[in-house]
This record gives structure tokens, sequence and C-alpha cells, in this order.
């Protein structure tokens, strides 16, 4: 163990700098701005939108602050425990509100304010002709806040505040177009499926405090060594599920694909970059709780791997560019969970792959609302087709986030991407072979569709239909793409060269001490064989969609039975409709009939009952006197009978 | 001994007088009863007076004699005054608190 | 208890011979009685079973030392309420008789069952208990509380027994001794039922009643004789009620008689009782309008028949007698 980590994480006894004592701003401000804008209503159209990126920028400016505040530290000094308030006071359980800003926090609420202020701007345009742009950015600005909290939080109850916070500002930006019944009915999907991985982190929650009687993050850790392996592993179990639902992990993936409905920067910001990545860091920052479980780590290996793939063969097959987009990020995030799983080690290049994909990603989804908003709002792909000379910026910018997510030297995604791989190789046993070809094979694939997306939106014949005029996106729409897209270039390598993993090691790897361990196949083998498998999909998808010559049919194909499948979203749905949509209505529809019958019944039975009892009784007054005088007599008789028995 | 015959002599007297009330429909035949049942009182407290050789029990007789008496005036006033308006004086007829 | 004892030891167990002889013929009369009461259709023969019930118990009481009550038994009971009974009875309506068809459901059975249900609790209860065993006629004593104290060898020096005190007087003394303010609230309570009685039984008037005025105005109306018939009988000679009255002619005036008395030929002839008013000195023109013709008398014949003529019905008035 580390003394001098766990004295500092434990006490946060260093004396914080201004910037980090001000960190609560990056949440206040954001939340004041939404609460401005939603309650003033009408007249703040006029204004709104600025007020919001103002917020966002200015959270930015805090939280970079913070950020060179922190810099200036040793290493060991990097982890301060701002407390706000005191929020639960009991005997057995008190809280106290605060923000834990360390390396892993400040890593996220950098990108969360940065890119998140990029797309504010980039709405500015985007929704420049939506009457309800202003309650569009306070929903922005009220997610910002919501993500601020749950990754500054310092436990996990306030982590969980943040976390149901993103949920409803999801939900409520999925279903921004609410009247659409679509749209509306994406969003519950959203919410409920979020709502299912929450049942996680409650059961986590309890455990937690049952076990550890305190829900902080320094105490659970600093007892977590202690605990009993199957208490950990129930408690990690219980977050993995919770992370499922978040970052639509198998099997809680269904409503990715849904939730496009919503605007596209929403899609860039909530569900590519941000949002979706809670997932991941809420299992990296609980690693010393998975280091001492074995189960529950390699149960979230599991999850990822299989996400993995099925975002991969999902992607594949889908026409709606962002669905596509979205099946990629759930592949990612896959990765993602694969490298969290894997370790201290594993856990840091997940997050270096966490901040690469969001700014990619990010970069992608704003170039596909570019292309939308050229298209008029289409998002058939095989209506697309030859943009790269109509839009020359547009498809820059999604060049290079191609390559980025692709994985080629020297952008972004080699870096992080390769470095799972290489990690996913490291173990014993049947696991490394297992889950390192995956990631290899998912690699590979990943080239193959997201080349086919490419090629199908940008090159090839152009298959528009007659009314398409596609121009290029105004500037504020593509200078956030142009920053974006270098951050795609550059920052995997800035990250690598900077050592990143050596900066979240005092976080990472905090409670344990991991000595390197060498992966099964050599380093180099991993890694060129790696890139010819990205090289081979590429080219596969050229020739099928992107050179001049290839025929892309604008209906859908008839295909083999992979292919249907893999438009069906591998059946999810159904397998969600039948073993817990239908099953959940059967038992809505008991639970109606009980409480109808039992329930009520039981009520109007007593009803019944004093009243057919009262309809009986009523027999008796019959106004006769004799019958009145036989009903006294038999009482006199009963009297007398007592006392008989009684007293003689 | 004695005191018992005479005890259950008044309560075979009781009985009677009370299944007369309930059974009997004209009033005045229940009133009959009723005055049956004062009687067969009066017969016990005799007996128990004798039984314990004071006259408390024969001066309780005499009240009830005197009330008995009292009340059958007022008794036999309703009835007639019930006759006169329904022209019947069966019991059955008097239900006006029928539901 | 110590009393008890006492009280046990200085008596006889049980009922003399004579006692017993009578209670067990009495008793079978009036249960029988009290039967006949429950069982009987008509009303007048419940009514007289009940007095015949309420002798018997006279008779017991006399029985069982107490004459006064006895007595009052009779005159009270049998006497008066019995009595008020059938006067009641004759009011509805002597020869009512009940139907014996149960109108409510079930109530004879129930009333059946009750009253068993009641005389079997009772004589459980009657039967069950303990007694202190009977005393005598002889030991009397006015005042058990003061036999309490006083102890009971004592007692008897102390207290009179019956045999000193006869019933009445001792009976009056525990009253008026004892039980003053009881007596004088029964006694209230007597003139409330008397008022009660009065007020049930007033009967409102529901038109209006015909008074002395009204009457002659409709007499005159009618034209019928407006003044009162005259009285009857001879003015200082004789004033009974069939004697018809003279009028200054000495004819008889037939309205002076019930007309009862006219019609069953019981109005009395005037020779009987005023020979000088005899209608032979009255010339016919003058005799009273409808007077029936006498026979003719001879002369110095005494008067015949007084009264012994056979009745015949006046005949018609003629129409309008010479009127001098």
């Amino acid at each position: 163990m580390n003394a001098i980590d766990l004295t500092l994480l434990a006490a946060g006894a260093a004396e914080a700098p201004t910037g980090v004592s001000l960190m609560w701003l990056v949440i206040a401000i954001p939340l004041a701005s939404a609460a401005v804008l939603l309650l003033a209503g009408r007249v703040a159209d006029a204004w709104g939108h600025l007020l919001g990126v103002a917020a966002s920028a200015a959270a930015f400016v805090v939280a970079a602050w913070a950020f060179f505040e922190l810099l200036g530290r040793e290493a060991g000094e990097r982890s301060f425990n701002l407390g706000l308030f005191d929020w639960i006071t009991g005997d057995e359980f008190s809280l106290q509100a605060g923000l834990r800003i360390d390396q892993l926090s400040i890593s996220f609420v950098l990108l969360v304010t940065f890119v998140g202020t990029l797309i504010h701007i980039y709405s500015v345009a985007y929704m420049s002709h939506d009457k309800d742009r202003r309650r569009f950015f306070a929903y922005l600005n009220l997610f910002v806040a919501a993500m601020l909290l749950l990754v500054l939080g310092n436990s996990y109850l306030v982590l969980f505040v943040g976390w149901e916070g993103v949920g409803l500002a999801s939900y409520l930006l999925i279903g921004f177009w609410n009247y659409r019944t679509d749209y509306a009915v994406a969003a519950k999907k959203a919410f409920v499926a979020n709502r299912v991985g929450d049942v996680g982190l409650l059961i986590a929650m309890m455990t937690m405090f049952a076990h550890f009687g305190s829900l902080s993050f320094d105490d659970v850790f600093a007892q977590a060594g202690a605990a009993k392996v199957s208490v950990l592993t129930v408690i990690g179990l219980a977050l993995l599920l919770a992370a499922c639902g978040k970052s639509a992990q198998f099997p809680l993936q269904s409503w990715l694909g849904d939730a496009m409905a919503g605007p596209t920067p929403v899609s860039a910001l909530i569900h590519a970059a941000t949002m979706v990545t809670a997932g991941v860091y809420l299992v990296v920052r609980s690693g010393p709780i998975y280091s001492h479980t074995p189960n529950a780590r390699l149960a979230v290996l599991v999850v990822g791997a299989i996400t993995l793939l099925y975002g991969a063969i999902v992607g594949c097959a889908k026409d709606d560019m962002k669905k596509a987009l979205a099946a990629s990020t759930m592949s990612q995030i896959g990765y993602m969970m694969l490298a969290a799983g894997l370790g201290p080690i594993g856990a840091a290049f997940a997050i270096m792959h966490l901040l690469t994909h969001g700014f990619f990603k990010a970069g992608l989804f704003l170039g596909a609302g570019s292309v939308m908003h050229a298209m008029q709002d289409q998002v058939n792909m095989r209506r697309f087709g030859g943009l790269a000379t109509a839009m020359r910026v547009t498809w820059i910018t999604m060049l290079l986030g191609w390559l980025a997510i692709l994985g080629i030297p020297p952008f972004s995604g080699f870096w992080s991407k390769d470095k799972i791989i290489e990690e996913a190789f490291i173990g014993e046993g049947w696991q490394p072979w297992v889950f390192g070809l995956v990631a290899m094979l998912g690699a590979g694939i990943t080239a193959f569709y997201m080349s086919r997306l490419f090629f199908m939106v940008f090159h090839g014949q152009a298959r528009w239909t007659d009314d398409q005029h596609p121009h290029e996106a105004p500037a504020l729409m593509t200078v956030p793409m142009a920053i974006l897209a270098l951050g795609s270039v550059a920052l995997g390598g800035i990250l690598s060269l900077v050592g990143f993993a050596e900066w979240l090691k005092p976080v990472t790897q905090a409670f344990t001490e991991v000595e390197e361990q060498e992966p099964v196949l050599p380093v180099i083998v991993i890694t060129l064989t790696t890139l010819v498998l990205v090289l081979a999909g590429a080219a596969l998808a050229w020739v099928r969609f992107g050179s001049r010559e290839a025929k892309v049919p604008i209906l859908p194909p008839p295909a083999g039975a992979l292919v249907k499948a893999a438009r069906e979203d591998l059946f999810q749905d159904t397998a969600n409709d039948v073993f817990l949509v239908r099953p959940g209505q059967a038992a809505v529809k008991g639970l109606t009939v009980l409480d109808t019958n039992v329930v009520d019944g039981a009520v109007r039975g007593i009803g019944w009952l004093v009243q057919t009892a009262g309809e009986k009784v009523r027999r008796w007054q019959n106004g006769y006197v004799r019958s009145y005088a036989a009903t006294m007599l038999a009482g006199v008789i009963l009297l007398a009978a007592i006392v008989l028995a009684v007293r003689l | 001994m004695s005191v018992t015959a005479y005890l259950v002599l008044a309560c075979v007297l009781f009985a009677i007088g009370g299944t007369t009330v309930l059974v009997r429909r004209n009033s005045i035949v229940v009133f009959m009863g009723i005055e049956l049942m004062l009687n067969a009182a009066n017969l016990a407290f005799l007996a128990f007076s004798r039984m314990w050789g004071t006259l408390d029990g024969q001066l309780a007789a005499f009240f009830v004699m005197v009330v008995a008496a009292a009340e059958v005036v007022v008794g036999l006033a309703i009835i007639v005054s019930l006759f006169r308006t329904r022209r019947t004086v069966s019991v059955d007829d008097e239900s006006l608190l029928r539901h | 208890m110590n009393d008890v004892a006492i009280l046990a030891a200085s008596v006889n167990a049980s009922m003399t011979t004579a006692e017993q002889f009578l209670f067990w013929i009495v008793a079978p009369i009036v249960v029988l009685a009290a039967g006949a009461l429950l069982i009987s259709k008509r009303a007048v023969v419940t009514a007289c079973s009940v007095m015949v019930t309420m002798v018997g118990l006279a008779f017991l009481y006399v029985g069982l030392d107490a004459p006064f009550l006895g007595v009052v038994q009779v005159v009270v009971y049998t006497g008066a309420i019995m009595m008020l009974f059938v006067f009641v009875l004759m009011l509805v309506g002597v020869d009512i008789s009940d139907s014996f068809v149960e109108t409510i459901r079930g109530q004879r059975w129930i009333g059946v069952m009750l009253g068993a249900g009641l005389l079997a609790v009772l004589v459980a209860a009657a039967l069950r208990a303990t007694l202190p065993t009977f005393k005598g006629p002889d030991n009397f004593n006015l005042n058990l509380l003061d036999r309490y104290e006083a102890g009971w060898s004592e007692a008897s020096a102390a207290y009179q027994t019956v045999s000193e005190y006869s019933n009445p007087t001792g009976v009056a003394t525990i009253l008026f001794r004892d039980y003053p303010f009881t007596l004088v609230v029964t006694g209230c309570l007597l003139i409330i039922a008397a008022m009660g009685a009065v007020v049930l039984t007033h009967r409102d008037r529901l038109t209006k009643s015909i008074r002395q005025g009204d009457l002659a105005a409709l007499r005159i109306k009618h034209g019928v004789q407006v003044t009162p018939p005259p009285s009857p009988g001879v003015y200082a000679r004789h004033n009974a009620a069939d004697v018809p009255a003279v009028d200054p002619d000495g004819r008889i005036i037939e309205t002076s008689v019930a007309s009862v008395l006219r019609m069953r030929g019981q109005m009395a002839r005037l020779t009987g009782v005023a020979q000088d008013l005899l209608p032979g000195d009255v010339p016919p023109a003058h005799r009273a309008i409808g007077a029936p013709e006498l026979p003719e008398v001879p002369d110095g014949a005494p008067a015949a028949g007084d009264g012994s003529e056979p009745d015949s019905p006046p005949p018609a008035e003629p129409e309008g007698g010479e009127a001098k």
C-alpha cells in the first residue's frame, strides 16, 4: 500500500489552491444558467444561447485553472477533497457532500467542458431554425452540470445525484422534439434502460453501506482491502450493471440506437463523448474494489468483449448514418470496458481511449450533423455518396476522425486502442488469447464498417435525390469540427508523450501495486497484425462502397442471415421484449387484477359485508312489539345464564 | 326446600307470563301476562321475606302492588286511547316503527 | 354466618303439614289458570282465569304469613285491577276472540322456546341457590339489622315478635318508620297515574257541541214545542213519574209522562190519585187534547176501575179542538 497516498486521499490534508477550491463553480455556473434559461421563458429567446455558451466556457476556464494548479504539484499531492456541506447527519450514517478533485476527475472535467463548449457553439448554428433553441441550451447546461457533478463527486451518493441528473438530461434531450411520438418513445426507452442500470448502483451503494458503513470514496476504498471477496464481488457486479445501463453495454444497449432521435449535437455530446462514458468512469473509479475480485473483473471483461463485437457487427448493417455511429460508440466503449477490466494499467488506457474517443467521435457526429444539415436532415446513407467535393471542410474533418478511429498511426486512436489490444494480451491461461483476439478482430471489423460509412457518404457515385443541393456548413459549425479534428489527430500522441498513464497512476494504482507484464504475443506482432486487419477492412469497404465502380443499391439488398440479424440489432429489442417487457406487462396486469380484486375487493368487501350485515339485521326492526319483546327476553336469558354459569 | 317450592312456582308463573307477552296478539291479554309476572315477583318476595323472618319483603311486595295498580291504570288508558283511534287492540297493528 | 346458624337452630326446617297441603292444592290450580291465560282464545275467559290465579295467589300469601298482603291482593288486584281489565274488554268488545294464526314468522316458536329457556334459567338459579332454612311463623322480627347487632337471644327479648304485632301493624310500622320517603313518592306516582289516565283518554271534540241556545233555535226553526214538556204528577197531590199532569181544565196532559210509560200503558189514571179531578166533571170540550174517551159513568155509582182498563194507545190528536 502506498502510505503517502492513503493519508492524502483520506484526509485531503493538502491546502487546496484557489482554482481547485473554486471548482464548485464548474457545477454551479451551468446549473444557474440552466435555471435562468428555463425560468426566464420566451423573454430569453434572443440571448439564451449566448448565455448557455458562456456558462459552458466559464466552466472550462475554471477547470483549466484548476488543472494547471494540479500540474504544478507533486505527483502524490494532486488529490483534494473539497467539502461543500453536511448533507446527511445521522447516528448510523452521515455524509458530507463534496467534490474530489484529482487527476482522474480533472481529466474528465476538461473533456466535458472543452468538448461541451465546442458543441454548444456548434449548436448555436445547428439549432438556429428551431424555436426552442433556448430550451435546448438550458438542457445542455443542465447536462453539463450533472455530468460534472458525477465525475467530481467525492462519494457514491453524490455521484449518484449526477448519475440521475445526466439520465434526466438525456431523456429531455433525446425527446427534445417530443411532438414526434417515436422520439418520445425513444427517450422513454433510454430512461428505462438507464433505470435498470440504476438498480445496480443502488444495490451496490446499499451493500457498501451495510458492510463499510459509509459511501464516500475514501472510506470505501480504505476498507475494500479487508472486506470479504463475496461482498466485493456483489458490489462489483452491481456497479457493472449500472455501468452497462449508462454506457449502453450488453445487455442494456438497446437504447443507444434509438437515442439518435435527438438532435445531432445531443448525440455528439451525450451519446458519444460524455454520458456514455460515465459507466467507464464508475468502473475505473471503483478500481480498488475491482482489484480484489477477479470474478467481477472477469465479468467486466466479458461484457466489454461482447459489446465490442456486438457494436461492430451491428454497425456493418446500418444504413442510418447516426445509428452506425451509435453502434460504433457502443463498440468503442466496449473497448474501454475491456481495458478497465484488465486492471489498473488497463484502466489508464481506458481513460486515454475515452479522451481520444471523445474528440474523434464528437467530431464524427458533428460532421454527420453537418451532412444532415446539407442534405435536409436526411440520414439514409444510401442516398448520399460523392459528397467529398460538395463539402470540403466536413470531408476533411471526418476523414481525420475516420483515420483516428481506425487506429492508423500516428492519429489518436492508434495510441490508445492499440495499447488496449496489447493489454488484452496480458494475463494467464485462456484469458489473454480470447480477449486479445477478440479485440483485434473487433479492430478489423471497426475498420470495415467505419470505412463503409465514410465511403458511402463521401465517395462513390452521388445517389442524391433530385431536390438535394448540398452545401458546406456555416463557420459556427465548421470551426468546432475543425478543432475536434485537430484533437483527433494530435491528442493521442500528446497524451502518450506526456505519459498519461503515469499521470493517472496515483489514482488507478492507489491501493494496489501492479508490476508491468509482458503480453503473450510480442508487441510488434500485435501491432502489425492489427494494422494489417485494419487496412484489409478499409480496402474491402473501398471496393464495395467507395470506388467509382461500386454499386451501392438505393434499397437495402437481400442478404444473409447474419446481415439480416445485424439490421435487426441482433434481435436485442426482441429479446428485451420477450424477456422483460412482456413479463413486466403481464406482471403489471396481474398486479392490477390483484389490486382491483383483492385489495380493492377487500375494501369493497368490507363495505359489502357491513351492508349485508346491516341488511340482515334490519329485518329485526320489523316494528312489532312482540318481536322486540322476544329480543329483550333473549338478552335477559343470556345474561342470566352467564351469571349462573359464573357465580353459582 | 319449602322456599324453593315457592320459588319454583314463582318462576313458572313468571315464565308463563313472559310467554304470554311474546305469543299473544291481543294487547289486553299481553297486559294480563305482565300482571302475572308482577305477581310471580310478589310471591318470590314473600317467600324470601318469610325465609329471613323480616317484613321488608312484604313491604316490597306491597309497593309492587301499588305500582302495578298505577301502571295498569295508565296502560289501560293507553289501550283505550289506541282503540278509539285505530279500532283495534292487536299489538301487531301498532307497528309504525316498521322499516 | 352466626346469624344463619342461630336461625337454623331455632326453627323447624320445613313447612308444616297444613301449609304443604295448602301449597300443593293451590299451586296446580294457579298454574293451570295461568296456562289458560296463555291458551284460550276469548279474552274474557283469559280475564277470568287470571282472576282465579290472583285469588289462588292470595291464598298462598296468607299461607306465607302475609295475611295483610293476601287481602290487599284480593282487593287491589282482583277487585280493582282485573275489573279495570274487564271494563276495557267491555269497551273493546266482549266477544272478540284472537285468531291463533301467527303473523310474525316464527314468533310462536321463538316465544315458546324463549319462555322455556327463561323457565330453565330461573329454575336453575332457584335450585342451585343455597338458602338458609325456612323460618317458622313465630319468629318474625321487624328489624333484621338490629337483630344482627343485638344477638339472637337479646333480639327476641328486645324486639317483639310478630305474635305481639299483628301483620298489618308490623307492615305499617316498617312502612312509616323506615320507608316514609318511598311512601310519599308512591303517592306522587299514584296521582300522576290518575292524571295520566285522564289525559290519555281525553277526547277532543271534533264537532261543535250543541248547547241550549242552539237547541232552542232549532226547535223554533222546526216549529216543535219550544218549552220543555210539563213535569209529571199532580201539583200538591202526587208526583210519581207515571201520574200525568192535569191542565187547569182538569184534563190530563199526555206529554208529562214519559213516552215509554205511555207506550207500555203504565200511565196512571187520575181516578186513583185525584178523585176530585175526574174528567167526568169536565165538559168534553175542555178535555185535554188527545185524552182518551172515558166510558160514561152512571150517576151515583162509585168511580169504576182505577187503572184497570186495558191500555190503548192514545188516539191521534183531533184537528184543532174548539177553543173556548
